[in-house]
């Protein structure tokens, strides 16, 4: 077996084991320790497909922002002591286990239907002629540069929305 | 030069990995020596003299003592998480030095081995990711303890370390501007190739090393030890080696952030006013620039050794010179200073690199200076006039004012 086939099955099994690790932990500190784990080993198989700006930027933004401030939250109120379960009762477990089916046969269509133009060999020379960051950046401010300003106003328009809700008095 | 066989590259991995990091630990054990040192001459003390000459062995002394002391758990503690936290507070520290480049890249017979442990496509983005995993340790080891007021310093750290990640990563943003890429000894080599980027990027500089103070919770930012009101912070409740794990993880940290900060705006291993060490690899392996040799990479190493150690020297003298921030001036300082003045910054700088640019005006020397000159006005500007007395001099000039025309009168 090739060496970085031996890692990713590590990466995935890692990843697999700290997800269902994590919804089913009552601690919601540890769940968020486990989702941390989870974001570091898909990070690493990002890495192994040679998307490392991807990479960086999941250990940057989601392991080292979002869930900082979730266990931020979580400490800070003093969450998971008045444990209630998220599924309760026959029906949502139906609910849940028919979303999962619906997951995992998205799943499958993907696996069939992948784009050919994709992986380390396609992406190997573009990395080479524009750099880790060029190649993600030039697509994104020259074919798509309208969705990422878009983007951008609906996200200065969620933080506005965040402050005034922040400097209502109560 | 041909380029590395896989057995070579593999083989000069492993040692290089070996060297610098044995290096790297010896240092980091020095400097807990020499923090003290430079704290006893600044206080006019004489500091840790009982172990060997001058003391030079005190760092033995404490790494026994600690291996030997009683490890205390508080009662309530979180175990896994508390014996976990030191761990995930060294690791990130430890693992950021491999991308920064120590020397210029030594010839042996087998091909030409660059000087650094690992030459990431992402170079900087690395920095950034593993310094923000690094709060993880702080703020666990403080909510892990069942303390309060370890568990206060985790909530700082981790409201403290995020905010100034941003102020950090936008602090950085006209370096890439500037080099047109991440990676570490792509800057070493443009700065080589026109001025160091302390000169054109001045205020830069000023904000990456405020922002850096900040993630490494140095003296003027350490509200997550802060003895004065939380005893000692987040680590209160360690003992024995977790809580000299905790102290190796803060040290790491100082120098990473002295060698990235020599890296950034000195020329990393650049000797000034010398050409004989611009050495470079092309993309196809070609060598550019003068001719690698032993002694070479040996005095670039020295140069990088001499400029990483001014900036520890530097980080220490701060801690023994300016007070600690109230917590409230630390957030303020981060979000309604240091971010939105750094944006303004990136705007001025991008639309100066356009005109440059359009003017015709090669990247070199001549380009590097009249960024400069732009930088010089902008940072007179901000001592002068956005500072209004406030953060310079600090609050107390508004009391001693009216003293001084008293006296004056």
């Amino acid at each position: 077996m090739d060496i970085s086939q031996l890692v990713f099955y590590l990466f995935a099994g890692v990843a697999v084991a700290s997800g269902v690790l994590m919804i089913t932990r009552k601690n919601p500190v540890y769940s968020a320790m486990y989702l941390v784990l989870t974001l570091f080993s898909v990070a690493a198989i990002y890495v192994l497909l040679d998307a490392h700006f991807l990479a960086a930027l999941q250990i940057v933004i989601y392991a080292g922002a979002i869930l900082v401030l979730f266990l931020f939250v979580i400490m800070l109120l003093n969450l998971g002591h008045d444990f209630v379960p998220d599924l309760r009762g026959k029906f949502w477990w139906f609910v849940g286990i028919g979303l999962g089916l619906v997951l995992f046969a998205e799943l499958f269509v993907l696996a069939r239907n992948a784009p050919e133009a994709s992986g380390p060999d396609v992406l190997a020379p573009l990395l080479r002629s524009q750099g880790a960051v060029g190649a993600v950046a030039e697509p994104l401010f020259e074919n798509y540069v309208v969705a990422v300003e878009v983007t951008g106003v609906l996200l200065l328009v969620a933080m506005v929305g965040a402050v005034v809700i922040a400097k209502r008095k109560v | 030069m041909e380029p590395l066989s896989t057995t070579a590259f593999l083989v000069s991995a492993a040692v290089k990995v070996l060297v610098i990091f044995t290096v790297w630990l010896l240092v980091v054990a020095g400097v807990t020596l020499a923090e003290r040192k430079v704290a006893a001459w600044i206080q006019d003390r004489s500091g840790p003299n009982r172990v060997g000459p001058w003391g030079v062995l005190q760092p033995i002394a404490d790494g026994i003592k600690n291996f030997v002391k009683e490890e205390h758990i508080p009662g309530g503690a979180s175990r896994i998480l508390f014996h976990l936290a030191p761990v995930m507070a060294m690791f990130p520290a430890f693992v950021v030095f491999a991308v920064i480049p120590v020397a210029a890249p030594l010839p042996t017979p087998w091909g030409l081995v660059e000087v650094i442990i690992a030459d990431l496509p992402i170079g900087f983005l690395f920095v950034l990711a593993l310094a923000s995993l690094g709060v993880y340790g702080l703020t666990l080891g403080g909510w892990a303890s069942n303390s309060k007021y370890s568990f206060l310093g985790g909530v700082r750290a981790s409201a403290q370390m995020i905010s100034y990640e941003v102020a950090l990563g936008l602090s950085l943003v006209p370096i890439f501007m500037l080099a047109g890429n991440v990676t570490l000894p792509e800057m070493v080599r443009q700065q080589q190739n026109s001025l160091w980027y302390i000169l054109p990027l001045m205020v830069g500089f000023l904000f990456f090393s405020v922002s850096y103070f900040a993630e490494t919770n140095r003296m003027p930012f350490d509200m997550v030890e802060a003895e004065s009101e939380l005893v000692y912070g987040f680590h209160t409740e360690y003992s024995a080696m977790k809580f000299a794990m905790f102290m190796m993880a803060e040290y790491a940290n100082l120098v990473t952030a002295s060698a990235l900060m020599a890296t950034f705006f000195f020329g990393g291993w650049d000797i000034p006013f010398w050409t004989g060490d611009n050495i470079s690899v092309a993309a196809d392996g070609a060598v550019v620039g003068a001719v690698p040799a032993w002694w070479i990479t040996l005095l670039t190493a020295a140069s990088f050794a001499a400029k990483t150690g001014f900036f520890i020297f530097v980080f220490m003298w701060v801690r023994w010179t300016v007070p600690r921030f109230r917590y409230d001036q630390v957030m303020s300082l981060g979000w309604k200073v240091l971010i939105p003045m750094s944006v303004v910054y990136v705007a001025i700088l991008g639309a100066a690199m356009l005109a440059l640019d359009a003017a015709g005006i090669e990247f070199g020397v001549r380009y590097a200076l009249s960024l400069t000159a732009i930088n010089v006005v902008l940072m007179a500007g901000i001592v002068f006039w956005l500072d209004r007395r406030r953060i310079i001099l600090g609050a107390a000039w508004r009391q001693v004012r009216p003293q001084q025309a008293r006296s004056r009168g």
